[in-house]
């Protein structure tokens, strides 16, 4: 018993050394291998409010781009408003009560990383702004990412450019649909990969996201094809697409309220356990 | 004297040396410094201590689980071994400090323990051993970069002689 406790004592250091390091592993390995199941993420008020004041004081400096994307948005919106085709047409049965099936709650981004495989975007608001985890985030130029964990003020979100992002998305022209992820070279390009041999498409058409998640409606901008390439073991088309976001400069964000996504999930869990 | 090094170097990293993105993927990581400045014959178990919570709170503020924190911590328990390889056998009972003038066993002390502390930090952060190349890449040039940085903190903050 004595030599026991002699032991501990000796290499108390070496032991407490072991733990540490066991504790910090394993909050890696969840970290890599987990989709939110975080313990240790910048959305909780300690590092939420440091990004908040740090970003007050960068914003300045980022005023006239971020400025310069508004006017913008607002001249193509405006422009849509004074091109209504006919407003005599027969609304679609899923607006007919005038309810928008997509709602938006409007946020900032107040730190942006891009500079490892595993990318997370801290925004402003959380679940008191009415912000959940797996909403979409986008900003007037396409998608930026899926909320990933909250906070009562904050939250985070995974970018696209992170290895463990996979979003469903569709060539705009021919429907084909394929996923989108990040290989994790640039911050400039994504990859969509698993799209059919059969699909008619060239360099410059437009990628869009697809209509089968539940997080992101349908048609929403995320890039155009800069390269077609065949992958050698599966023989489906991986296409290199270059982002029309500049994910190193993002502003203003909003993200997407889906009404339909609980009643979807409710429903294909019943399905599943039936 | 640590307590406060403990704090500023925290701040300095968290609010500069992490948004530096040189080349759009290269951040500089003095925050070490605390662990190298520690008192050369200064208790251990405090040492582990601190190092793993000063890893657990970089890795709160870049969301990379507990990356930091293994590092910091692997580069604490690796310190002794260092001191032993740059400065001889016998170092405990010399009166070392590292915040002087650059003499070839503190320049040889600080690459070492850069290294050691970068290359452990890649391989977590990437986790993947096909991408070797990139891990290896990003330590050395993360290493020049951040010794660079760490000599200039000490010469800046060097206690002055007299």
């Amino acid at each position: 018993m004595q030599q026991i406790f002699n032991f501990i004592f000796k290499n108390s250091h070496r032991l407490l050394f072991l733990l540490l390091l066991l504790i910090s592993l394993v909050l890696t390995i969840q970290s890599h291998s987990f989709h939110r199941s975080k313990v240790i993420s910048s959305a909780n008020f300690l590092s939420g409010g440091v990004y908040e004041r740090i970003n007050g004081f960068s914003e300045y400096l980022n005023l006239q781009t971020q400025n310069e994307i508004l006017v913008q948005e607002n001249a193509r919106l405006k422009s849509q408003l004074f091109n209504i085709k006919d407003s005599t047409l027969v609304p679609s049965l899923d607006s007919i009560k005038g309810i928008d099936k997509v709602n938006l709650i409007v946020s900032k981004v107040i730190r942006n990383s891009y500079n490892v495989y595993e990318n997370y975007i801290t925004i402003k608001g959380g679940e008191k702004a009415g912000i959940k985890p797996d909403m979409g985030v986008v900003n007037s130029l396409g998608i930026i990412g899926i909320v990933d964990n909250t906070s009562e003020k904050y939250a985070t979100v995974m970018s696209i450019l992170n290895r463990k992002s996979q979003i469903n998305a569709k060539i705009k022209k021919t429907n084909h649909f394929g996923s989108l992820i990040w290989d994790g070279k640039s911050t400039g390009f994504v990859q969509l990969i698993d799209v059919p041999r059969l699909a008619a498409i060239r360099k410059g058409d437009t990628i869009v996201t697809g209509g089968q998640s539940v997080i992101f409606p349908e048609n929403i901008n995320i890039g155009t094809i800069d390269k077609i390439y065949i992958d050698n073991q599966t023989n489906y088309y991986t296409l290199n697409v270059k982002l029309f976001n500049d994910m190193t400069n993002l502003g203003h964000v909003y993200i997407i309220k889906s009404k339909d996504r609980e009643e979807i999930i409710n429903l294909e869990n019943q399905t599943k356990n039936e | 004297m640590s307590f406060v090094r403990f704090f500023l170097l925290l701040a300095a990293q968290i609010i500069i040396f992490n948004n530096i993105d040189l080349f759009g993927y290269i951040n500089p990581f003095p925050y070490i410094l605390f662990i190298l400045l520690f008192p050369v014959n200064g208790n251990k178990q405090l040492l582990i201590i601190t190092s793993f919570l000063l890893g657990i709170t970089m890795d709160l503020f870049s969301n990379s689980g507990g990356v930091h924190a293994a590092a910091c911590l692997i580069l604490a328990y690796a310190r002794p071994y260092i001191f032993k390889f740059s400065f001889g056998v016998s170092y405990e009972y010399q009166t070392i400090k590292i915040n002087d003038v650059l003499t070839p066993e503190r320049f040889s002390f600080l690459l070492v323990s850069v290294i050691i502390h970068h290359f452990t930090l890649f391989i977590l952060e990437v986790f993947q051993l096909s991408s070797l190349w990139d891990i290896l890449l990003r330590t050395i040039i993360g290493t020049l970069f951040t010794l660079l940085i760490c000599i200039i903190l000490i010469y800046i903050f060097k206690p002055s002689k007299r």
